[in-house]
């Protein structure tokens, strides 16, 4: 007996058959729904021999356009997720009164709490923000590729992996019931035994590993690999942000991998660095995850920033308003972002002096901030705008977004945060931020740069359908928050005993209804622009009568972007060169150097999803082969030398010669 | 198109009718003099804010329809990308609004300072010299809070009571996570957490009943962990001590230890009497027979450290594991070897209806 349980042990460390949830009815259907999604998408894929492509054209491609457009697939896969999570945080609220407890005990519901906040953050805006900065960046400063092509791949799969560990807590064992940033002491081993903070942390050490790289490879790119004549201040705006963004991933990433290897230590080593007793101090742990956390808010609105700046100029038919204001406000706002995180925790006990100094760090940041929005308003003044689908998610945002700045500055004021910290109104406001503004923006981004990705515009009526659900689901769902949180409601509660706050959550519920209208009508949108591709047909490149370089070439690019490297001469250079009766060069073609394709990114990224369950189910056997396969592969792919290779001048002329036919039929 | 316009305008219209019509917003109107000056200060920031948000929104909307593009009217100028004057107009103005809204931050958080003393009961009464401030030490339980009142003996659980227009110290720990002590109507929040002590000054004005709870997540039970705050007249007040004295129990360090143990919904409770020094036990997490407290390892630091002999006080130092004798190894036992303090089940005071969610985590 004894022998048969320490062998089970060792084969399946802490898994056992009872951490399967086969007892929880909504974890079982959903489990049946995935796996009878997944097998019809596998059969689809075989029937179709679809196999060979999806492996060569996708999985191991490091074309930098095809990993951005990996990355929003997987950040939309998740936002389902993540948004299923807040439907049902927003049924249980809107039914549990008067004594009823609702469909989802606690230790159900704090996990759905926890699961929507780090989704939402970690796996729905950070990939499809590196999604458009990937997509988009190299083609705006006229590159080929980024200047790390494999480490792109591998960036991505790693993004990946972190996504499945956490896809995994769902079917095996539980996640974490500790909020979004899994404070201890609660997600210590003493209060939090469980897996659930170990899917946590390694779900986001994994995950990190991405973000990190990717973040160095994109400076790397914007840095080094500019269009000759780009120079720093002719960058477009989206570019600069998407620098400033970067260099706040490389800064802060790392506090965050050093901040939650920590906490590993206390739960599997028994240290004590953020336990009550021993000299461990939890309040360490707060200081650290929000010295990453701060930044982290920034790291995702500066690119949103970024594309409302190219879509108002191009909407508007005008060059953007203070280019170089708009430049040095971001700068500024990268740096500030370092000098504020304390307003997270007013209410733990600081100093009068300290709270006041980062509650005026934090209200400065509105200056900078301020100042865009004057920029965004004064290049619509004179502008003939046209109201296209991405322009109407920048209005929509340039409305709701300063509403939500104004409560952001609220609650840097201290006092004020005292009554309202943690409170719903808080929740708003990130909300209000975080949907006004970065998920508009990305939403804005992808109907602006889809034909540049896919050769066809989306439908614009579905997109209008999804633009004002979301807007107006948006003021329906955070707006009754706003007010629940004046009235002293506080956040991750799950039953309450007032019966006058339960018309609030209805409301908020239907908003959310709303808000799910808005993810099935760009859903839909997609679909019917697939179907209706040939009339939404995109063949000169330039839809919307662009003003950036990523305009100046085909939609969708050819793979080696540009058959020359275009040279830039003034800001908006795509606008300028139009101005300039630009002729597009029809010989001359050499040869073009390209990486090469290679599967070591999805081989290590699967290993790491092997190697992190391992860990976390204390199978030390698996982690030590897995971990020992992840350094063969590593290793191994250091031998490959194959690596790059030249598309040959004839395909380059075919490809620009079909352009060049393409281009004459339009005129 | 039009019609969800319209109703985002009705929407953002009805937002000062709620206001007005006072639906029960306690943060808007409480009834604490430090909530009061908080909710001032709210007031304040959002109106000097409004000065630039009320315009951008407007110019927002009225640009975006008076430069559309079937508007031939409009003037069009392509080129037009640079002003200085309107650039410093817009740094500027955000700036002025941030240096009236910094400088108020400065002196109000200063003034608002929780760990202040109060210098005044309200607007227009400073304390009179002969009020002697009540003191009540608050221990956030795993999932229900504690009041000591050291000055009259007594304890209680569930349960705060305060004489109107008398400053109250408090003096705020944990004896497990993370917890926020709020009552909105009072005053601001402020955390509890293990091993350390905040403090909140603070002063009920109107009699009456009022919510209090932790805001800050703990947990399982964190939902119920709700009590409330009774503020009394003076008279009252003595009653409700005498009360509490009559009917309560003793609460020794056996009792401590069992209430501890994590339980929802638990019912008021007063305790007559209290061990003397529990509550700075507590904070020095050493209500525990045989236990070191915080303070005495902290002292003995501070003198130079107790050299290699005080290798065996790390035993009696360590606060969390009180399962590692039961030895029991559970499925989800931590690598550290630390045994989990999760595994004891709560205990629910209030009749269980049996529909307990299997968990991985008790098997």
């Amino acid at each position: 007996m004894s022998f048969d349980s320490d062998l089970l042990r060792f084969v399946f460390g802490r898994l056992t058959l009872e951490a399967i949830p086969y007892h929880e009815p909504i974890l079982v259907a959903t489990f049946i729904a995935v796996a009878l999604g997944g097998a019809a998408l596998f059969a689809l894929i075989t029937y179709y021999k679809k196999w060979g492509y999806l492996w060569h054209e996708w999985l191991t491609s490091v074309d930098h356009k095809k990993i951005g457009i990996m990355y929003i697939i997987l950040a939309l896969i998740m936002l389902l997720r993540g948004f299923s999570d807040a439907v049902m945080m927003r049924i249980q609220q809107a039914i549990a009164f008067n004594g009823a407890e609702g469909y989802l005990p606690p230790h159900h519901y704090d996990q759905v709490f926890t699961a929507h906040g780090v989704i939402m953050i970690f796996f729905m805006a950070m990939p499809f923000v590196t999604g458009l900065m990937n997509l988009v960046v190299p083609l705006q400063i006229g590159a080929r590729d980024v200047s790390f092509p494999f480490l792109n791949n591998f960036s991505f799969w790693m993004t990946a992996a972190g996504a499945v560990i956490i896809m995994i807590s769902l079917f095996v064992g539980e996640f974490a019931r500790t909020g979004w940033l899994a404070y201890p002491p609660l997600s210590g081993a003493d209060y939090s035994a469980g897996v659930g903070v170990d899917y946590y942390i390694w779900g986001l050490q994994v995950a990190g590993v991405g973000t990190t790289l990717s973040g160095i490879n994109l400076i790397a790119t914007i840095l080094k690999m500019r269009a000759p004549g780009m120079t720093m201040m002719k960058m477009p705006v989206f570019t600069w942000t998407s620098l400033c963004t970067n260099v706040l991933i490389v800064a802060s990433f790392p506090v965050l991998t050093a901040t939650l290897a920590l906490l590993s230590l206390d739960r599997y080593v028994g240290t004590n660095f953020f336990t009550n007793d021993l000299g461990g101090n939890p309040m360490m742990y707060v200081n650290l995850i929000w010295i990453w956390g701060h930044p982290e808010v920034y790291i995702l609105i500066l690119p949103a920033f970024g594309i409302f700046s190219e879509v108002v100029a191009t909407f508007c038919g005008k060059r953007l308003f203070g280019y170089a204001s708009m430049v040095y406000a971001t700068v500024v706002i990268t740096i500030l972002s370092y000098i504020v995180w304390l307003h997270h925790f007013f209410t733990m006990g600081s100093g009068a002096s300290v709270n006041s100094f980062f509650g005026i760090t934090t209200m400065i940041i509105s200056i900078p901030t301020g100042a865009k929005m004057f920029n965004w308003l004064f290049t619509m003044y004179r502008g003939r705008i046209r109201f296209e689908v991405p322009m109407l998610w920048t209005i929509g945002f340039m409305v709701t977004f300063v509403i939500g700045g104004m409560t952001g500055v609220l609650l840097a004021v201290p006092p004020a945060d005292f009554v309202l910290h943690n409170s719903l109104f808080l929740i708003a406001h990130f909300h209000n931020v975080i949907i006004g503004g970065v998920v508009f923006g990305l939403m804005a981004g992808v109907v602006y740069w889809f034909p540049k990705a896919f050769g066809f515009k989306l439908d614009p009526f579905w997109g209008k359908m999804s633009f004002w659900f979301w807007l107006t689901g948006f003021y329906f769902a955070f707006m009754p928050l706003y007010v629940l949180g004046l009235m002293g409601v506080t956040r991750r509660v799950s039953q309450f005993e007032d019966p006058s706050l339960q018309i609030w959550f209805v409301i908020a519920a239907f908003g959310a209804l709303l808000i799910g209208i808005g993810i099935l009508s760009f859903l839909i949108q997609l679909f019917v622009s697939f179907r209706r591709r040939n009339e939404l047909l995109d063949l000169t490149g330039d839809p919307w009568d662009g003003r950036t370089l990523e305009w100046a070439t085909s939609s969708p690019p050819p793979d080696y972007n540009f058959a020359f490297t275009p040279v830039v001469h003034d800001h908006d250079s795509w606008w300028d060169m139009k101005k300039r009766g630009y002729e597009r060069p029809t010989e001359g073609f050499l040869p073009i150097h390209m990486p090469k394709n290679t599967g070591a990114g999805i081989i290590l990224g699967g290993i790491s999803v092997v190697l992190a369950f391992a860990i976390i189910w204390y199978i030390w056997w698996l982690a030590a082969v897995s971990f020992i396969a992840m350094l063969a592969v590593a290793i191994g792919h250091t031998f490959n030398y194959k690596r790059d290779f030249y598309i040959p001048v004839e395909e380059v002329i075919e490809t620009e010669n079909k352009r060049t036919t393409l281009l004459a039929g339009q005129v | 198109m039009q019609y969800p316009v319209k109703l985002i305008r009705l929407l953002i219209l009805l937002l000062p009718a709620l206001y007005l019509s006072g639906c029960n917003m306690v943060v808007m109107s409480p009834s604490g003099d430090i909530a009061t000056q908080q909710r001032d200060l709210i007031v304040i920031s959002t109106i000097l804010m409004l000065i630039i948000i009320i315009p951008v929104i407007l110019l927002t909307l009225f640009f975006a329809w008076h430069y559309r593009r079937s508007n031939t009217t409009a003037k069009y100028d392509p080129d037009w990308h640079h002003s200085l004057r309107l650039e410093v107009v817009i740094w500027s103005a955000p700036l002025a609004i941030i240096i009236a809204l910094g400088a108020v931050t400065w002196i109000s958080t200063h003034k608002l300072d929780p760990y202040r003393p109060l210098d005044r009961l309200d607007a227009a009464r400073p304390v009179p010299a002969d009020v002697k401030p009540i003191t009540v030490q608050v221990v956030a339980l795993d999932w229900k809070w504690l009041f000591f009142y050291p000055d009259q003996g007594i304890a209680t659980v569930n349960e705060l009571a305060a004489p109107v227009d008398v400053p109250i110290n408090f003096r705020i720990t944990s004896s497990s996570v993370m917890n926020s002590f709020y009552i909105p109507a009072l005053a601001g929040q402020i955390y509890a957490m293990p091993g350390m002590e905040t403090k909140l000054h603070a002063v009920i004005n109107k009699p009456g009943e009022y919510d209090g709870f932790s805001a800050n997540y703990s947990g399982d039970g964190f939902s119920h962990m709700r009590f409330k705050f009774h503020g009394l007249s003076k008279e009252d007040f003595d009653q409700w001590l005498a009360n509490a004295k009559s009917r309560g129990t003793a609460l020794n360090r056996d009792a401590y230890l069992k209430l501890e143990k994590p339980s929802e919904k638990e019912p008021v409770r007063y305790f007559a009497s209290t061990d003397p020094g529990l509550y700075e036990a507590i904070l020095n997490m050493c209500a525990a027979p045989g236990k070191m407290c915080m303070n005495e390892m902290m002292h003995i630091d501070m003198m130079g450290g107790g050299g290699k002999e005080s290798a065996d006080n790390r035993a009696r130092l360590e606060y969390d594991n009180r399962h590692a004798k039961d030895g029991g190894t559970a499925a989800t036992f931590p690598a550290s070897g630390t045994a989990p303090r999760d595994d004891e089940k709560p205990t629910d005071s209030q009749p269980h209806d049996g529909s307990h969610v299997p968990n991985q985590l008790h098997n």
